[in-house]
């Protein structure tokens, strides 16, 4: 026996192989300079906040504030859904995923991995657009409620999750990633912006047609849930540059978050058992 | 002697997508065995069922029926590559990561220990010549770096058992050369070396055993000097002999 077979000891699944394939995700992201969209965002963030000035009117602030967040947002989901699309069929379309899965890696490892790059690449991108945000409205309003702040970005991440698992499965089932992308955003967008109303539309519907759209309700991910945009722009929570205990209750923030763990989890534990499924030739 | 490879009742059929389509029948109850220490040329002409074969070996496609394994581990099980080394018949590698970081990480997926990964990093890329162009990154390499990254990686964990397709497709006389000695070179160091090849001078003087396969079906199997006797004539004609292959006059 050679030496070889000295560096194992058993071969359950395990975060090895997970962080290995991660950390080549989050390499290639920046090697393939995505990052630079982010460094074009924080530009446009510092200089529509610091427009301000040029307005003399600081009532304009929370405007802005608006608008540099709808901008996060949509940047974010547009990194996490392009990222994560292109994950897999590229990996088939470069064939780099043969001498890959010809190693002692499992596919629910691949899955989880490819998963955890883009997620851990979309946390550093939210960091650095909050940060520059948070940075730039503080110097404008003299008020930083951290608390909000870190509950504003640690359920946009969760959310961001969701996203991403999302696209995941969408790419071992549809062929072609740019149809991936545009499916899923569109589905993105219209359960952030009715997702939240489909319980209100059901109890106007009668019969079959209501039920649907309850199930429908109850079904998808409620992404509505982890946008407290308003919380940040209104400075809900607090005033001062001090820690504040106003935020939202961390039991609901809790639960968001569990929420968002259990569809991740979910969606992911589907990719896998199509990806598991698929066959794959030279 | 011990069986690195194991192959019974091997039946792969791909299903058709195409409605009213047939389903193909890629390998058709093959049975083989690779020992250990031994360097065994799988043949066929194109379509016969090799690729198919390596790919139920790696993993990458399911069985239809009957079994594989790998130093007595189930092909399905993630396992059952951990002692093995790859070479695809192309290169397909992170052309965003330069030749010591792809090492690296496939280093890492072994649960090679930091200590020992570095050296073998070294050692693999010196044996492929490549020490040199180590921290430039691989979409800079030529088509016989590529080739010979895609050695190195399939050398870092210090396989057992080395699976080649065509390992020396493409390259050029001094780069089959290499390979051909880096193969002689594992042989002498007790390893298994499994590889298909079109180049049939090359097994000839390579291999130990081989096996002839042609629509899917074993036609032939056996020591390269056994079938050279048998036939009367080079591996060539043996093989053009078996797949029925008759030279139009």
């Amino acid at each position: 026996m050679s030496s070889s077979t000295s560096w194992v000891t058993s071969r359950n699944p395990d975060a090895n192989n997970i962080f290995a394939i991660a950390g080549v995700v989050v390499k290639e992201m920046y090697r393939r300079k995505d990052f630079y969209v982010l460094l074009v965002l924080i530009v446009l963030i510092t200089l529509m906040l610091g427009s301000v000035s040029f307005f003399d009117d600081d009532r304009i602030v929370r405007y802005l504030k608006d608008a540099c967040l709808l901008l996060i947002w949509l940047s974010s989901l547009v990194i996490a859904i392009t990222t994560a699309a292109r994950q897999i069929p590229a990996e088939r379309e470069s064939r780099t995923i043969y001498p890959l899965l010809a190693k002692p890696v499992g596919r629910g490892e691949f899955v989880a991995g490819k998963f955890l790059g883009c997620w851990v690449a979309c946390g550093i991108a939210l960091v650095g657009f909050y940060f520059f945000f948070g940075i730039m409205s503080a110097s404008r309003e003299h008020t930083l409620p951290f608390l909000v702040y870190f509950q504003a970005i640690w359920l946009h991440w969760m959310c961001l999750g969701i996203v991403v698992a999302l696209v995941l499965l969408g790419s071992v089932v549809f062929a072609a990633p740019s149809s991936n992308a545009t499916i899923c955003f569109i589905v993105v967008l219209g359960i952030m912006f009715a997702g939240g109303h489909l319980n209100t539309l059901a109890l106007q519907m009668r019969g079959f047609r209501g039920e649907v759209v309850y199930a429908l309700y109850y079904a998808i991910p409620h992404l509505e849930w982890y946008d407290l945009r308003d919380f940040i722009i209104h400075n809900w929570g607090g005033s001062g540059l001090r820690l504040v205990t106003h935020n939202i209750d961390w039991l609901v923030w809790v639960g968001a978050s569990i929420y968002a763990a259990l569809y991740t989890g979910m969606l992911l534990g589907c990719t896998w058992l199509v990806f598991q499924r698929r066959t794959m030739t030279l | 002697m011990n069986n690195v490879v194991e192959i019974h009742d091997l039946r792969v059929e791909y299903r058709s997508r195409e409605f009213g389509q047939r389903s193909k029948l890629a390998v058709d109850g093959l049975n083989l065995q690779v020992h250990s220490g031994e360097v065994f040329g799988f043949l066929g002409p194109n379509g016969a069922g090799k690729t198919t074969t390596m790919n139920v070996l790696l993993g990458f496609v399911n069985a239809t029926s009957g079994s594989a394994s790998i130093f007595g581990v189930d092909v399905r099980e993630p396992i059952a590559r951990q002692r093995i080394g790859y070479l695809p018949e192309l290169t397909y590698y992170y052309k965003f990561l330069n030749a010591q970081e792809l090492l690296r990480f496939y280093a890492r997926i072994f649960r090679i220990p930091r200590a020992e990964r570095d050296q073998r990093i070294d050692t693999v890329l010196k044996l492929v010549e490549l020490d040199g162009a180590r921290r430039r990154l691989i979409k800079t390499y030529s088509k016989g770096m590529q080739q010979r990254v895609g050695l190195a990686q399939a050398l870092i964990n210090n396989p057992d058992l080395l699976i080649l397709d065509e390992p020396t497709s493409g390259l050029d006389p001094v780069g089959r050369m290499k390979v051909r000695e880096i193969i002689q070179r594992l042989k002498e160091q007790g390893k298994t070396v499994f590889f298909s090849s079109h180049e049939l001078g090359e097994v000839e003087t390579v291999c130990d055993r081989v096996a002839i396969l042609h629509e899917g079906k074993l036609k032939v199997e056996g020591r390269v000097s056994d079938l050279l006797q048998q036939y009367q004539c080079n591996l060539e004609n043996v093989f053009l002999n078996i797949v029925g292959y008759k030279p139009q006059s």
